[in-house]
C-alpha cells in the first residue's frame, strides 16, 4: 500500500489500538490529525483538534493515565508550546501508552525555525524513536505504545518533513476489533500531583526508568548494522540514513564501509555504539541539524579512553543547517574515501523572478489589509505591524508590506504590548482567529490590564486556513458535529476590552471608516477590530 | 535499475496528482517507489517540487544533476530546477507560462520563452517542449494538463514499467474523470511521438536511436 509518512503513523497507532488522539494542526504534522478526523468517529476513537498543543498534550496525558492508549501530534514548534506539560509528564509518567509525535522541519519548508527536537527527549528524559521512512514510522508507532507501557513513560516519535511527507510502499498489519476510548482514572496523588515532595520522588523514578530504557534500547529492533566498518564507519539516524545507504551502494563501498543505523536515539544503545566505535578508526556521523549523535559518540569515546576520529559537523564535513540531499552526503563520503565524484555541471542561470506563495485571489485578508492601509493613510510609515502565523503572514510581501515583527504563534499581541511601551510609534497587531485562540488571549488580557494602547486586528476567516482548514473554538462545529461556538467578541468583552468593532472587509468604504474610528480609539486604550469574512477556499457549510 | 523523476510546477497545477499516479503505477508494476512531496503553503501559487524515485533506491530526494527526467509544468520553473538535470537528463517542459506575482509588480522580468528553451537545451540531454494546456483543452479540460505531461513522459520510454500501468492508475485514482484524463494522456503521448522528427519543435536533441525507431 502506498502511504504518506503521516498516514503510516496513523495506521501504526490504529494497529496499536489507540483510543484517544489530540493535535493542533501544523505542517508537516497536519495530515495525522486530518486522517483521524475522518476515521475517528466511525472507529470509536476520541479525536479532537485542541486549542493549542499544550492543551492537546494535557488531554492525551489524562487519557493515558486513565488507561487509554493516546497519541498527540504536533509540529516541532508546537512542542515548545506544550513543553511545560511535557517536562512534568515525564515525572508522573503514564499507565497506558502515550506517543507524542514531533514533526521537525529541517530547511523550514513551512516553519519559523528548524530546531532539532531530539534535544527535547534528552531534556525531559524520555525515550525517543526516529523513523527513517514511512514503513518504519508505522512500526515504530506500534512499538512505541508497548515501550511506553513497559517503562510507564511517554515516548517521543521524532520525525522530519521527509518522513511525514514522503509517500512509500508500506506493509500494514492487523487492526484490532475495537478501540477503547473510555476508562477509569485510579487516584494516586503521590504520583500524579507533582508538588515538590512528590516531584523529588518522581524524578528518581524517572532516572531509574531511563536506566531500564537504556537496556531496552540495546535490544531495540530499530537499530541496524550494515556491512563491516573497515576504513570508515558511518553512524546515522532518521532520513539521513537513506542518503548514506544510497551513497555507499552507488560508490561501490559496501565492502569498505560499515553503517550503524540508530532507531532509538534516546537513550542511546551505548554497548552497541561502543562495539561499533571499536570496529573502525574513523567514524562519520550522518545526521541532519544539530550534532546530536556526534556529541554523544564523542562522550562514549572519551569514556572508553580510546582515540577515534568522530567526523561530522565539528569537522566541517556537514553543515548544521537545512536538510541533507543525497548528493551532499555522497560527496562527503567520497571525499573521505578518496574517491573522485563527477561534479554536476554548475548551472549559471540569470537572476529569475521569484515566485513566492500568494494570498488566493479573492482572499478576505487582502481586503482587510487594503482597507487598513487606506485608513492609516500618512501614518502608515510610522506604524509597526506585529504579525502572526497564518495565511495573512503573506501580508509581508509587496504591495502590502504590513508585517514588521513575528516570533511565533500569538506573538503579534505580546510584542505589540512591548512595542507600545518601548517606542512612541503607532502599533497595529494582526492575528488570525485560530491563532488568537491558540496563544493570543493571555497577551490580550495583559494589554487590557497593563493599559497598553494599540490596535488589534483579528482576521477572522472562520477556519485554520493555512494548514488545511481545520476547525477551531470560534466555530459552531467540530469533528464531532455541532458544538457551541466561543464568539471572539464575547472573549474580548470578558477580557475587559471596551472598544470592539466587527466589520466585513468586503465592504471597502465601511471597513475603512471602522478602521479609522478604531485607530482613533486606540490612542486612548486597546481597540480591537474583528474583520470577519470566510476564507474563499472554505467549502460552504464547513 | 532505478529512475529518478523530478517534477516542478506551480501550486494548483496537479503535480501531486501526477506523482500519485506514477506511484500507483510503480506499485502495480511491483517496483519500489518513493515520492517526496512538500505540502504546506503550496495552494497559494508558490513553487511545488516533487521527487519520484522508482526501483532500487532509499533516498527520498534527488540531488543536483541526479534527475533522469525533469518534468516542468511551467517553463520558468523548469529553468529554475535545471540544476537537477545533467547531460543524461530528459527534460519535458510545458511551454505555457504562469507569470509570477513579482513580475506583475515590476520586480524582475519573465525571461523570453526561446531563451528559456535554449538554456534548457544547452544543459539537458533530450528536451521535449509542449503546450500542455492546449492539449488538455482539446481533451476537454484545462486542468488535465498534468495528464498531458504524464502522456509525454510515457512516450519517452524512460519509465521502468509499461505505460499501461499509468493508464490503469489514472482510471483507478479518479474513475469519474477517467475519460477526459485518458484523452489528455493520449494527446500528450501522441504529441511526443509525432514530433519526434521535427527538430524545430523542440526535438533537436533527441537521441538518434529513439528518432530512427519512431520512423
Ligand atoms: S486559503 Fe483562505 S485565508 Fe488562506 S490565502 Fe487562501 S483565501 Fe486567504
Amino acid at each position: 500500500m502506498l502511504l504518506l509518512g503521516n498516514e503510516a503513523i496513523v495506521r501504526g497507532a490504529l494497529e496499536a489500538g489507540v483510543g484517544f488522539v489530540t493535535t493542533y494542526p501544523g505542517t508537516p504534522a497536519s495530515e495525522i490529525g486530518d486522517a483521524f478526523a475522518e476515521i475517528a468517529p466511525d472507529a470509536g476513537i476520541y479525536f479532537e483538534y485542541s486549542v493549542n498543543e499544550k492543551v492537546a498534550l494535557e488531554m492525551a496525558a489524562a487519557a493515558a493515565v486513565s488507561g487509554v492508549r493516546a497519541l498527540c501530534a504536533m509540529k516541532h514548534v508546537g512542542l515548545n508550546v506544550a513543553a511545560d506539560a511535557f517536562m512534568s509528564l515525564a515525572y508522573t509518567g503514564v499507565r497506558a501508552g502515550l506517543v507524542i509525535v514531533s514533526a521537525d522541519d529541517p530547511s523550514m519548508h513551512s516553519s519559523q525555525n528548524e530546531q532539532d527536537n531530539r534535544y527535547y527527549a534528552k531534556l525531559a528524559n524520555i525515550p525517543m524513536l526516529e523513523p527513517a521512512d514511512p514503513q518504519e514510522a508505522l512500526e515504530m508507532v506500534r512499538h512505541a505504545f508497548e515501550l511506553s507501557e513497559k517503562l510507564e513513560l511517554p515516548v517521543l516519535l521524532r520525525t522530519t518533513t521527509r518522513v511525514n511527507h514522503t509517500r512509500g510502499i508500506v506493509k500494514i498489519g492487523e487492526l484490532p476489533k475495537t478501540f477503547t476510548k473510555a476508562a477509569r482514572f485510579v487516584k494516586e496523588p503521590s504520583r500524579f500531583v507533582v508538588v515538590p515532595a512528590v516531584a523529588r520522588q518522581r524524578h528518581k523514578v524517572l532516572i531509574e526508568r531511563m536506566g531500564q530504557a537504556r537496556q531496552l534500547s540495546e535490544d531495540s529492533p530499530f537499530h541496524m548494522i550494515i556491512g563491516k566498518a573497515q576504513e570508515l564507519g558511518i553512524v546515522s539516524s532518521g532520513v539521513a540514513f537513506n542518503y548514506a545507504l544510497d551513497a555507499v551502494e552507488e560508490l561501490d563501498l559496501t565492502k569498505r564501509i560499515g553503517i550503524l543505523k540508530i532507531g532509538m536515539t534516546n537513550p542511546l544503545p551505548c554497548t552497541l555504539c561502543e562495539a561499533f566505535l571499536l570496529s573502525s578508526e574513523r567514524i562519520l556521523v550522518v545526521e541532519e541539524l544539530e550534532p546530536y549523535l556526534e556529541n554523544e559518540l564523542k562522550v562514549i569515546v572519551a569514556d572508553l579512553g580510546i582515540h577515534r576520529e568522530i567526523l561530522g559537523k565539528g569537522s566541517g564535513h556537514f553543515p548544521q543547517l537545512y536538510e541533507f540531499t543525497p548528493d551532499r552526503v555522497k560527496r562527503a563520503i567520497a571525499e573521505l574515501m578518496g574517491i573522485a565524484v563527477e561534479k554536476p555541471v554548475a548551472q549559471t542561470l540569470p537572476p529569475l523572478p521569484a515566485r513566492p506563495p500568494q494570498l488566493c485571489a479573492g482572499c478576505p485578508h487582502r481586503a482587510t489589509y487594503y482597507a487598513l492601509k487606506l485608513a492609516l493613510g500618512d501614518e502608515f510609515k510610522n506604524t509597526i505591524f506585529t504579525t502572526d502565523i497564518g495565511c495573512y503572514t503573506l501580508g509581508l510581501l509587496p504591495p502590502l508590506e504590513m508585517a514588521d515583527y513575528l516570533l511565533c504563534m500569538g506573538s503579534s499581541i505580546g510584542t505589540a504590548n512591548g512595542f507600545t511601551r518601548a517606542t512612541d510609534q503607532r502599533v497595529v497587531a494582526l492575528v488570525g482567529d485560530s491563532t488568537f485562540f491558540h496563544a493570543g488571549i493571555p497577551a490580550l488580557t495583559n494589554a487590557v490590564h497593563g493599559q497598553h494602547k494599540f490596535l488589534l486586528v483579528i482576521l477572522d476567516n472562520r477556519t485554520t486556513a493555512m494548514t488545511g482548514h481545520q476547525p477551531h473554538p470560534g466555530l459552531e462545529f467540530s469533528v464531532t458535529g455541532h458544538v457551541p461556538a466561543v464568539a471572539i467578541e464575547d472573549v474580548l468583552q470578558g477580557c475587559g476590552v471596551r472598544s470592539i468593532h466587527i466589520l466585513d472587509p468586503a465592504g471597502l468604504q465601511e471597513a475603512v471608516d471602522v478602521f479609522k474610528e478604531a485607530l482613533q480609539e486606540s490612542k486612548e486604550e486597546i481597540a480591537v477590530v474583528i474583520s470577519r469574512h470566510p476564507c474563499v477556499l472554505l467549502r460552504s457549510g464547513g | 535499475m532505478r529512475a529518478r523523476l523530478y517534477m516542478v510546477g506551480v501550486g494548483g497545477q496537479g503535480t501531486l496528482t501526477a506523482a500519485r499516479v506514477l506511484g500507483e503505477a510503480a506499485l502495480a508494476a511491483d517496483l519500489n517507489v518513493i515520492i517526496s512531496e512538500v505540502h504546506g503553503m503550496a495552494q497559494r501559487g508558490g513553487v511545488v517540487e516533487t521527487a519520484i524515485l522508482i526501483g532500487q533506491v532509499h533516498s527520498p530526494l534527488i540531488g543536483d544533476g541526479e534527475a533522469d527526467v525533469l518534468m516542468g509544468f511551467e517553463p520558468l520553473e523548469t529553468l529554475r530546477a535545471l540544476s537537477k538535470a545533467s547531460r543524461h537528463t530528459w527534460v519535458i517542459t510545458n511551454t505555457k507560462p504562469i507569470i509570477p506575482s513579482t513580475v506583475k509588480l515590476g520586480q524582475g522580468q519573465y525571461p523570453d520563452l526561446r531563451e528559456i528553451l535554449s538554456r534548457i537545451r544547452s544543459s539537458a540531454g533530450s528536451v521535449i517542449a509542449l503546450n500542455a494546456e492546449d492539449l488538455a483543452q482539446q481533451a476537454g479540460a484545462l486542468i488535465a494538463a498534468n495528464m498531458v505531461m504524464l502522456g509525454a513522459l510515457v512516450a519517452t520510454e524512460q519509465l521502468p514499467f509499461p505505460g499501461e500501468h499509468v493508464r490503469d492508475a489514472i482510471t483507478r485514482l479518479s474513475p469519474r474523470y477517467a475519460a477526459i484524463n485518458l484523452k489528455a494522456f493520449e494527446l500528450g503521448k501522441a504529441y511526443v511521438i509525432q514530433h519526434q522528427e521535427e527538430p524545430d519543435d523542440g526535438w533537436d536533441r533527441i537521441r538518434a536511436g529513439r528518432a530512427s525507431q519512431a520512423a
